[in-house]
């Protein structure tokens, strides 16, 4: 029987363009019109407990994005390369965990990667129109003639994801597109096309939350009594969701965010510094130019310039 | 007496008008760099403060341009500065007159200067300047350091340059309206921008807004 979320091969001939610039909701610096019709929500469903950590999803990436990362060294854990970087926009995460109910070990591996937050503080941040956008369905992608480099969308983000190039005189940010790409032509993502196991799958956000329940019912049966859905409501839920067996502990899966939001100190920045500071601003200016207009200028005297003559003892040598 | 407020190469002209020497080349050389720099630090800044002056990176050359050259000018301003605060800071130091001086403010907006207590070369006004200038240009340069990503993105957490950035803005705009007051005083009182232009006052000026400065010149010999 064929797996209920196999994605089809793409139809190679004619293929239509699903999405494009009439289907974005949110444009960084920028305000985009409502789009007329909105796109069926999309998610990526990550479920932990299936996965086998062969990094099929991470060799998939690099080959559909086309990136290369460099040849790292072994630094004595199973993390390669250790770190997301501007190549590489998924990585799994590997936690040895001593479970202290079982005394058991466990093995937690976890793809990380951009989490497509509904509420992205990536765009918030983002100083440059237009560099970073989101779809109706949900996709959060970085335009890269758009983006000039500064790094203000990694201090927006909740979950340490974008990178920045360095090697290069443009750089520019990176991250995970969720195949943008491909979706936009009826695909999933490579690394769901890619996974052995179905541990990733992609599909509506409604047919992800349906298939996760199945999987968190399954868990619950083997034992798992903490199986949850990771979609945090901080960030107003993702597009990129997990099924953790301890969804009460995210913390546990190398650091996953416990009620991840975006930080109050980029909301003060992004909000309230940006409107009272341009006002602080303008009023230092409108004050000025009242004070001029009721006041006049300040003219020295004619006898000011008598008594600075006397002073100065003009006259004598 | 040794006159606190008395700068190398100030000096009284005899004459008609009397003319007083406030700034030296050099020293008005290091304050248009200055200037310059901030005005240029002020507007690729704002570029990238608030999307609606996002326009402004067209000056420098687009955006990433922007970004580039933003904390470079920072850096000429810090050691520009640093110039500035050498030449001026012990005639900034606080005195008691400008205590009275601060608190009769509402004197000092309506032009009574028959109120106001003599003052030195800088009255309590230009001294908050200075000093507003130069602790917000060490926090700037030191915010700016930790979110220059192209260099030192390493060297600290997501969440120092959060801090760092929103301080970093704050101190801006901070600056930003310190400026305004330090310009619309130039222009307010009239034949001030002579001194950072010819690097002159005339003696009516000295005696109106820096009478113990002029005294201490008279007094302390350096006319001709």
């Amino acid at each position: 029987m064929a797996f209920e979320f196999e994605l089809p091969n793409p139809n190679t001939k004619n293929p239509t363009v699903g999405m494009s610039d009439a289907d974005l909701v949110r444009r960084s610096a920028s305000t985009v019109p409502a789009p007329a019709k909105k796109l069926t929500p999309v998610a990526k469903l990550i479920d932990v407990s299936k996965c086998i950590g062969c990094k099929a999803c991470q060799s998939a990436c690099l080959e559909w994005n086309d990136k290369r990362a460099p040849v790292g060294e072994n630094v004595g854990v199973y993390d390669n390369p250790p770190d997301l970087s501007p190549e590489m926009f998924t990585l799994m995460r590997f936690t040895e965990w001593v479970n202290p109910e079982t005394q058991s070990l466990e093995w937690l591996i976890r793809k990380d990667g951009c989490m497509h937050c509904e509420d992205p503080g990536c765009l918030k941040a983002c100083p440059a129109p237009g560099a970073i956008v989101q779809y109706s369905n949900g996709i959060v992608d970085f335009v890269h003639e758009n983006c000039i480099g500064c790094g203000y969308c990694v201090k927006g983000c909740p979950f340490n994801i974008p990178r920045i190039s360095k090697n290069e005189a443009r750089p520019k940010a990176y991250k995970c597109t969720l195949c943008s790409d491909r979706v936009a032509v009826g695909q999933g993502p490579a690394c769901a096309k890619a996974c052995p196991t179905h541990a990733i799958v992609f599909g509506t956000k409604d047919e992800m939350k349906k298939h996760a329940e199945d999987r968190i019912k399954d868990l619950k049966s083997r034992g798992y009594k903490n199986a949850g859905l990771y979609d945090p409501p901080g960030v107003g839920g993702t597009h990129v969701m997990y099924v953790l067996h301890h969804a009460d502990k995210p913390e546990i899966y190398a650091d996953l965010a416990k009620d991840p939001r975006i930080s109050p100190i980029v909301e003060l920045w992004k909000g309230a510094t940006k409107y009272v500071g341009l006002a602080a601003m303008a009023l230092f200016a409108a004050i000025g130019v009242v004070h001029y207009a009721v006041e006049g200028p300040n003219k020295v005297s004619s006898e000011d310039e008598e008594n600075a003559k006397r002073l100065a003892g003009n006259g004598r040598p | 007496m040794t006159a606190y407020d008395v700068e190398r190469g100030d000096e009284v002209h005899r004459g008609d008008p009397v003319e007083v020497d406030r700034y030296t080349g050099g020293a008005r050389i290091n304050h248009w760099i200055t200037a310059i720099s901030l005005v240029l630090l002020a507007l690729s800044g704002l570029a990238l403060f608030h999307p609606d002056l996002f326009f402004l990176t067209a000056l420098f050359g687009g955006g990433e341009i922007t970004r580039m050259i933003h904390p470079w000018i920072g850096v000429v301003l810090f050691f520009s500065f640093f110039g500035l605060f050498v030449r001026f800071w012990r005639a900034n130091l606080w005195k008691g007159e400008d205590g009275t001086w601060l608190a009769r403010l509402k004197d000092v907006l309506t032009k009574h200067e028959e109120r106001l207590p003599e003052v030195g070369k800088y009255n309590a006004g230009q001294k908050a300047v200075f000093w507003l200038m130069s602790i917000l240009i060490i926090v700037l340069i030191c915010t700016g350091l930790v979110i220059w990503d192209q260099y030192f993105s390493m060297f600290t957490s997501v969440e120092t340059k959060r801090v760092a950035v929103l301080i970093h803005s704050m101190a801006a705009v901070t600056i930003i309206c310190v400026w305004i007051v330090h310009v619309y005083a130039a222009i307010w009182v009239k034949g001030t921008i002579g001194a950072m232009t010819k690097g002159q006052v005339t003696g009516g000026w000295a005696w109106r807004h820096h009478r113990k400065w002029l005294k201490e010149l008279v007094s302390g010999g350096k006319v001709e």
